[in-house]
């Protein structure tokens, strides 16, 4: 039995929300009296061995160049193979975009139940003595999008959980894992990639932890360089209310909502939007949220931690540069 | 070209969430119902476009649900589509869903089955890749774009900070999201020609659920926002920094 962790990468390099399922994946194992292994595939140009500083013990890589790109189909039969030789109990996997497409098909083929966007570790506390993981396996996830939460029972021998990105917090430890080569049946990839576009150098929205968006409020486009000043001094992203990325002030990708993306940060901090439920869904998961906004009615006030009623056009210059005075920054 | 479009009932976006039977229902009191926005806007649209380029193209649609789904499989026939399927099960499992869905989906021999990228009610963004899975065919997942030339699609998809174009021959199972197509307004036509359109109701064939809903809750409300004076804006940093230890 062991607790089986999808290492998720891109162009070699470990993404952060895998990070995050090494920890968590660590914790499993430890609540379950059993040992974390992590499977990666594809060529990796980080050293995996000190990816046991997150807990897992031992990594298995298949290093064949057909699987440097993700074909969700071939992807998940080479982790069946991974997880029937180790024997794995539970599967986890980072809701994230390779997630979403990996974990399905594995449930499938392992007629394991999946629990997509676990935002906690399971609850075992009615398992058995003798056998931990057979019943009372409960996950925890969001449902109605992050307006409330279910408690999920997977009745499965073999258990897979996709967990939430941002929702469960790295932690580094000491440790080294012993990286072996896994010798998989690999076929030909069915799908093919042509073109990959990247904004370079810019915080992920999806994985950021600070996240500075602004609506309507701002008023035009040119008002955005405020915006991005105060997200450049925070580390942040980027992102905008739905009215602004189809008046095409800003790109779609930066459209947080129920219709773009769904983000958690630790921060989120809304300039200029009205914070109307479509708006909410998307961001509500947010650990702590801010809101500047004119108007003191702006429903989103209800939904802050902490919030200003003012000017945006004066309030943001001037916490962007509180904030440098804070870091230090000239 | 076969076309088979997944359509999922869910709770308009501004219903309350609340729940029943010792927290174990939704409480569907007062809910109005719609169809899920990925798989309207993006899904169902999406084909309806390949259908206008292509005169011989058919679009199945597909629900799994009782009888109740029907206003919102008719509606979904007004936007457009050929004919519509109603599998008679209810059911919250991903597996026991999918399982349906992909023995329609043998049955009729489609070129292409589209979902929305999730649900706007369980999120679970899992139909898509378990259908891909039973089937046996590829799967491109939260998919922007969508083209076809002969067998060939050509499928953008998001990757983290970007995006990914994927070339792959038909059959393909695709989940979409917001970029594939531009939301629709059914018009009266539609409307009326919806209600001729046959709509097929068949028995679910048996198959597992693998999950349960244990139960449901709320979050923790919020505390009440604290509110700093505009011209402080330095106290608004200090708190971030002190004690919600954000910055």
């Amino acid at each position: 039995m062991s607790v089986l962790i999808f290492i998720d990468t891109t162009d070699g390099h470990v993404k952060k929300s895998s990070l995050e399922v090494l920890t968590y994946g660590a914790k499993v194992a430890e609540q379950l009296g059993t040992v974390a292994e992590g499977v990666v595939l594809g060529s990796v140009t980080e050293d995996l061995a000190a990816l046991g500083k997150y807990g897992v013990k031992k990594i298995h890589q298949v290093a064949d160049d057909s699987l440097n790109h993700l074909d969700a189909q071939l992807y998940a039969k080479v982790i069946a193979q991974v997880a029937e030789s180790t024997g794995a109990k539970v599967i986890i996997f980072s809701n994230n975009v390779d997630g979403k497409a990996i974990a399905p098909r594995l449930s499938v083929r392992l007629k394991a139940g999946l629990v997509s966007g676990a935002v906690a570790l399971p609850d075992t506390s009615n398992a058995r003595p003798d056998d931990p993981v057979g019943r009372g396996f409960v996950v925890k996830k969001n449902v109605f999008s992050g307006k409330a939460f279910a408690n999920i029972s997977v009745s499965t021998d073999i258990k897979i959980i996709a967990l939430s990105p941002n929702a469960y917090k790295t932690v580094a430890g000491d440790g080294t894992a012993e990286v072996v080569a896994f010798n998989a049946t690999v076929d030909a990839a069915k799908v093919k990639v042509t073109n990959t576009t990247k904004a370079s150098g810019e915080v992920v929205l999806t994985e950021a932890e600070i996240v500075v968006s602004a609506g309507r409020g701002l008023k035009g486009p040119e008002n955005w360089g405020m915006v991005e000043e105060l997200a450049k001094v925070l580390h942040a992203a980027t992102a905008c209310s739905r009215p602004v990325a189809d008046a095409h002030w800003r790109p779609h990708n930066e459209h947080v909502g129920q219709t773009g993306f769904a983000i958690a940060p630790n921060l989120y901090i809304a300039i200029g939007i009205s914070g109307a439920i479509q708006h909410l869904a998307g961001v509500n998961r947010s650990k702590v949220i801010v809101v500047i906004n004119k108007d003191a009615e702006a429903p989103f006030f209800k939904a802050a931690d902490y919030g200003i009623v003012g000017d945006a056009f004066e309030i943001i210059p001037k916490m962007t540069e509180a904030i440098r005075k804070l870091k230090g920054v000239a | 070209m076969k076309i088979l479009v997944c359509i999922s009932k869910t709770p308009d976006t501004t219903a309350k969430i609340a729940f029943t039977d010792n927290n174990t229902k939704f409480d569907v009191n007062g809910v109005q119902w719609i169809i899920n926005p990925y798989d309207e806007w993006y899904a169902l649209v999406r084909a309806i476009e390949l259908k206008e380029a292509d005169a011989a193209a058919t679009i199945h649609l597909i629900t799994v649900g009782a009888a109740d789904a029907e206003p919102i499989i008719r509606k979904a026939l007004a936007l457009g589509g050929d004919e519509a399927i109603r599998v008679n099960a209810d059911s919250h499992d991903s597996f026991y869903i999918a399982s349906q869905i992909a023995e329609i989906a043998k049955q009729g021999g489609y070129d292409l089955v589209l979902t929305g990228k999730e649900t706007i009610d369980y999120n679970g963004s899992s139909i898509g890749g378990m259908v891909a899975e039973l089937l046996d065919q590829p799967y491109v997942s939260l998919a922007t774009k969508f083209e076809l030339a002969g067998t060939k699609a050509t499928i953008t998809r998001e990757i983290e900070g970007g995006e990914e174009v994927n070339e792959v021959e038909l059959p393909v199972v695709v989940s979409a999201q917001k970029g594939m197509a531009e939301a629709r307004i059914p018009n009266m036509r539609g409307i009326m020609a919806a209600r001729t359109k046959p709509l097929k109701v068949v028995e679910p064939i048996a198959a597992d659920a693998l999950t349960t809903v244990a139960g449901f809750g709320l979050p923790p409300a919020k505390a009440g926002v604290k509110l700093v004076a505009a011209d402080n804006v330095e106290e608004l940093v200090r708190l971030l920094h002190e004690e919600a230890k954000a910055i």
